[in-house]
């Protein structure tokens, strides 16, 4: 029976393994995906189709840990970063996902990117009792320990950040006749909902609520559109394309509402500058990174350190993207629950150490936003900070504002 | 100048004439190619089960589309939409109303059915780039209104609705995978061998027919309006099957599932499996999955580019699909046999 | 009325976008009998040449130029070198190389010029034009860019051998051949010069939504649905079409309570198959009778 025979080698093979390794090393616990050599953690992004602007962060988590190697590692064990491509699409997401899991059996699935992929994948890797790290959205639901006790987010949520935004308008401009112009699909209506859900009893404060398609080449029609209902407060929940467009459309139609950005689209290269930085003094945004095209990181040792590490391990790569930031942030965290984990690197014990960062500071975070999460908090960034474009710059003001919103 | 009227010539016929005996495999062909299908999931991962699932799945979708472009001659690139339709009612129905899988699948095929058949209406009047437009102006559409508020409610909106995924029934000491695969095995062998029967019976000639030459056609008594939305009904029925599958092996529906690509995706299975020619939605369908994954593990950052060089490389040496393969080889095991 | 006029002027400043980009697909369809899928992408890549040759120092006008010249030999060398051999393969197979001409430019693209937008000048200013600040400069000059093409392609196609003979090697290939016409190259011709028209409105969109690999994505789609609006034979009324689509999707969402915002595009679409469904060929399409 050839079945027979194959079990056979197989059942003899992890005999060997356990014996070999439980013999030598007592004190040292591994999962599948960890050895005495190397750490395996897998990763999906699109690389492909309409959603390929994220890839870089991928790239940029490969070229990281390329870095942390080429250093010698994280406790002397090499990170074998495994990406795939899912083409921003939720079927191929499992696809991958599956592989990474029963084919190059990795400790962790870390940073897949997107709402509806990772809501995809999310039950089966609790099921199976995988890690699902540090993912790469922003919705509220990641941070839900209780019921998937092996996911956790990284980056503050999108109604926490709306949530920002509609207090200080509360406590700035009581009055003032709130627009929102938000995409429609998960990342905009999260906004929206922070945003009605910030304003509670005077919600009748937002008096146009305008969603737009990313299939549209061209927002302007919404623009007149809003401009024709006269708020005093503009505000954009867009991608950076699109944000760009209703920045400068605003400007076209030498309309002056105050004007607020989501942190997604507040990147001075990509966003201010390309909608033209005249066009772009006074808009208000927060944030709890650092921004690459931003002069005034320019001596920051963390943004030296990032800036060296994009010359020496992705030459050539575009400074003014955002996603190259993150995408360093993000893998410097993994790379720091790994060191705490030890030689314990079985899977319960990465979610363990993940759940247990306290005041982590990664390179490219705003000073005083620290990382810090509990086993019953699973967002781990969760301050932003208000700032106003002015120059060629984003002035920080205001304290630093904490604003977790639970997940339901 | 409106006036003006041009006449064309025949001979310019979308899809070629595919006699209806070269649609299939022989019997002994497709007894080995289902052994091979029974033994195989044996001895694979759970994962390897999962996409030899997905292809199935796949290839029940650029069947159906091949009924419709290699059967009536009629074109679309808004096979997505249905697929999209029939995953929605099999998750709904499952999550929402407690509904048993298997039942699902009946109600995703019929509403698509209807769906498919009240959509040729309009298709009729259409034809060429034309009836493409107005295909991928459904596929455009769909992720929208499935996205609609008033349909939040059910649909779950933007944010989708997760599935549970069915055990295997009676106790059968089986996986979740190995059980969807044969389940879906079964549902595939069902379509297939309806859609073959399908092809060789009376409507499958007036499709055939009407693809040769419409007007032909019905100076032949042919029915054209009926038989042409007939093949767009019995297309779509099939593709909501496969959506409802669909919903089950993934888990998970959600409008961004079920955008143009998908339906582009598709449309490339039935190019490269070879239009007309039923057994090479398989092909086609291994194609689409496959492919793109060999293409990235080339290059990541050009990964789109290999694909679309590897796609070129087929059609340069087969501009006939798989089914070119298919009849060289035959003729060559004749040539074999004879010596 | 005023939300009304702004939104029709508006409508018209995007139509443009779509007008421009619907041209270009009448040329590729009289040239070849099809729709080509990878037209916004060869569009897109020959806007990134004009933006990098900006970036090196060369100026506006002589980019310009240059990309012209690029985008029309590039156009001719993809069609002798990818899509002559497919010449007798079938046609469904000439669009799956459409798709794969797509992925390869649109995945190179990324590849070279990186997804982060980028800002693209205009060689007509964007502020206001006579006053009104919903159409600026920059529109209007796109505007009659088209206008000046479609004359252009008017008479090139009515009144010039070239025009003359390609028409007819597209619709009547046969026949064409017999009276000396060298088929082949005239298709060849075909794509150089749609590709060059999709460069000339690459150029023109790229300042209004920003230049990055995927800016034609939704582009395309409206300009195929502007060009069959407005019948693929008619370079007229593919404008028209334009313009037509540009301005309904406007007042569809913003008059259609409820799901009008929301389906804008949806709603666009479905009325433009009722057109086809009267109107088969198009607004000012030509009718086309077979021949049993």
């Amino acid at each position: 029976m050839l079945f027979a025979r194959i079990l056979g080698i197989v059942a003899v093979g992890t005999a060997v393994a356990t014996i070999t390794s439980g013999a030598a090393l007592a004190q040292k616990k591994y999962d599948t995906g960890a050895t005495d050599t190397e750490i395996k953690i897998g990763n999906i992004m699109p690389y492909s189709g309409p959603a390929s602007a994220y890839g870089v962060i991928g790239k940029t988590e490969e070229a990281y840990f390329k870095m942390i190697n080429d250093k010698g590692g994280i406790n002397g064990r090499k990170v074998n970063f495994v990406t795939y491509d899912d083409a921003y699409s939720p079927p191929k997401a499992v696809e991958q996902v599956r592989k990474l899991v029963e084919s190059d059996e990795v400790l962790a699935v870390f940073n897949p990117l997107g709402t509806p992929s990772n809501t995809a994948i999310q039950k089966y890797l609790n099921a199976k009792k995988i890690p699902q790290l540090f993912v790469a959205t922003g919705a509220t639901k990641w941070n839900d320990p209780k019921n998937f006790p092996w996911t956790m987010g990284w980056q503050p949520s999108y109604q926490s950040e709306a949530q920002i935004y509609a207090k200080w308008l509360l406590r700035e401009k009581p009055d003032a006749k709130v627009a929102v112009l938000y995409q429609n699909d998960d990342f905009g209506k999260d906004y929206l909902k922070g945003t009605k859900d910030g304003f509670g009893g005077k919600a009748s404060n937002i008096i146009m609520e305008e969603s737009y398609e990313v299939s549209e080449p061209s927002i302007d029609g919404h623009i007149v559109k809003i401009k024709a209902a006269n708020p005093d407060v503009f505000v954009i929940y867009a991608t950076p394309k699109f944000a760009a467009q209703a920045i400068k459309k605003v400007a076209e139609l030498s309309w002056k509402p105050l004007q607020i950005v989501t942190n997604v689209s507040s990147s001075v290269g990509g966003v201010m500058k390309p909608a033209g930085l005249e066009n772009s003094q006074g808009i208000l945004s927060a944030t709890y990174g650092k921004d690459a095209g931003d002069p005034q990181w320019d001596s920051d040792p963390g943004m030296k350190k990032w800036s060296e590490f994009v010359d020496k391990y992705m030459p050539g790569t575009d400074k003014n993207d955002s996603f190259v930031v993150y995408g360093y942030g993000v893998a410097q965290t993994l790379a720091k629950v790994l060191e705490m984990c030890g030689d314990d690197l079985t899977r319960a014990n990465v979610m363990k150490q993940a759940a247990s960062l306290k005041d982590f500071a990664p390179d490219t975070l705003l000073p005083g936003v620290k990382i810090n999460t509990s086993a019953t908090d699973f967002a781990p960034i969760s301050q932003l900070q208000m700032q106003r474009f002015k120059g060629e710059k984003w002035e920080l003001f205001g304290e630093i504002i904490s604003g977790d919103v639970p997940s339901q | 100048m409106s006036a003006a009227e041009e006449v064309v010539a025949e001979g310019h016929e979308a899809v070629e004439a595919v006699p209806k005996r070269a649609m299939t495999l022989s019997t002994t062909t497709s007894l080995v190619v289902l052994a091979v299908l029974l033994i195989v999931p044996l001895f694979a991962k759970n994962f390897i089960i999962f996409q030899l699932t997905m292809l199935l799945i796949y290839g029940l979708a650029v069947l159906a589309l091949n009924i419709l472009t290699g059967g009536s001659g009629q074109f679309s690139l808004g096979q997505s939409a249905f697929y999209a339709v029939g995953a929605y009612v099999t998750a709904v129905l499952m999550e929402q109303f407690n509904v048993n899988y298997a039942l699902t699948l009946p109600v995703a095929g019929v509403i698509c059915f209807g769906f498919g058949f009240l959509f040729g209406q309009p298709a009729l009047r259409l034809s060429g780039v034309y009836l493409a437009l107005a295909t991928f102006a459904l596929a455009t559409a769909m992720p929208q209104l499935l996205k609609l508020n008033f349909l939040e409610h059910w649909t779950g909106g933007v944010q989708g609705l997760v599935v549970t995924k069915p055990d295997a029934p009676f106790g059968l000491p089986m996986g979740q995978d190995m059980w969807l695969y044969y389940f879906t095995l079964v549902v595939t062998l069902a379509i297939y061998i309806f859609s073959v029967n399908l092809l060789r019976s009376r409507s499958g000639r007036a499709f055939m027919a009407i693809r040769d030459n419409e007007i032909a056609a019905s100076s032949m008594g042919v029915n054209v309006a009926l038989y042409k939305t007939l093949a767009f009904g019995v297309s779509a029925g099939i593709t909501g099957v496969a959506g409802g599958l669909s919903a089950i092996a993934v888990q998970f529906v959600a409008p961004d599932s079920y955008t143009i690509t998908l339906a582009i995706s598709l449309f490339l299975g039935m190019v490269v499996g070879g239009v007309g020619w039923l057994p090479g939605s398989f092909v086609g369908a291994a194609f689409i999955i496959f492919v793109p994954n060999m293409a990235e593990s080339i290059s990541k950052g050009l990964s789109g580019a290999v694909f679309g060089v590897l796609l070129f490389l087929v059609i340069f040496l087969v501009p006939h699909g798989a089914r070119q393969v298919a009849i060289v080889s035959q003729q060559l095991i004749g040539k074999l046999k004879k010596n | 009325m005023e939300l009304f006029t702004n939104q029709v002027l508006a409508g018209i400043a995007t139509g443009a976008i779509y007008a421009c980009m619907a041209l270009a697909v009448v040329m590729i369809y009289q040239a070849i009998d099809h729709l080509n899928f990878a037209q916004g992408e060869m569009a897109m890549f020959a806007t990134f040449i004009s933006w990098q040759l900006m970036q090196w120092g060369v100026p506006y006008w002589a980019a310009f130029v240059i990309t012209l010249a690029f985008a029309f030999v590039g156009g001719i060398a993809i069609e002798r070198i990818l899509f002559k051999p497919l010449a007798k393969a079938p046609i469904l197979t000439n669009v799956a190389g459409f798709i794969a001409l797509f992925a390869i430019i649109n995945s190179s693209a990324g590849l070279i010029w990186d997804f982060t937008i980028k800002q693209y000048p205009t060689p007509f200013g964007s502020s206001p034009f006579l006053g009104s600040q919903l159409i600026s400069t920059h529109q209007a000059g796109m505007i009659g860019v088209t206008l000046l093409l479609l004359v252009g392609l008017f008479f090139f196609f009515q009144y010039t051998r070239i025009g003359l003979a390609m028409r007819a090697a597209a619709s009547l290939p046969e026949s064409a051949r017999l009276v000396g016409i060298n088929t082949s190259w005239m298709i060849a011709l075909g794509w150089g010069m749609a590709s060059a028209i999709g460069a000339i409105a690459g150029m023109l969109i790229a300042p209004v939504v920003f230049l990055e690999p995927n800016m034609m994505g939704g582009v395309l789609i409206y300009g195929f649905a502007a060009a069959v609006l407005g019948g693929l034979s008619s370079p007229f009324g593919a404008v028209v079409g334009g313009f037509l689509v540009g301005i309904f999707e406007n007042l569809a969402g913003t008059y259609i309570p409820g799901v009008g915002n929301e389906l804008k595009l949806p709603i666009a679409l479905a009325l433009i198959i009722s057109v086809l469904v009267v109107k088969p060929a198009g607004l000012f399409g030509r009718h086309i009778v077979k021949r049993v």
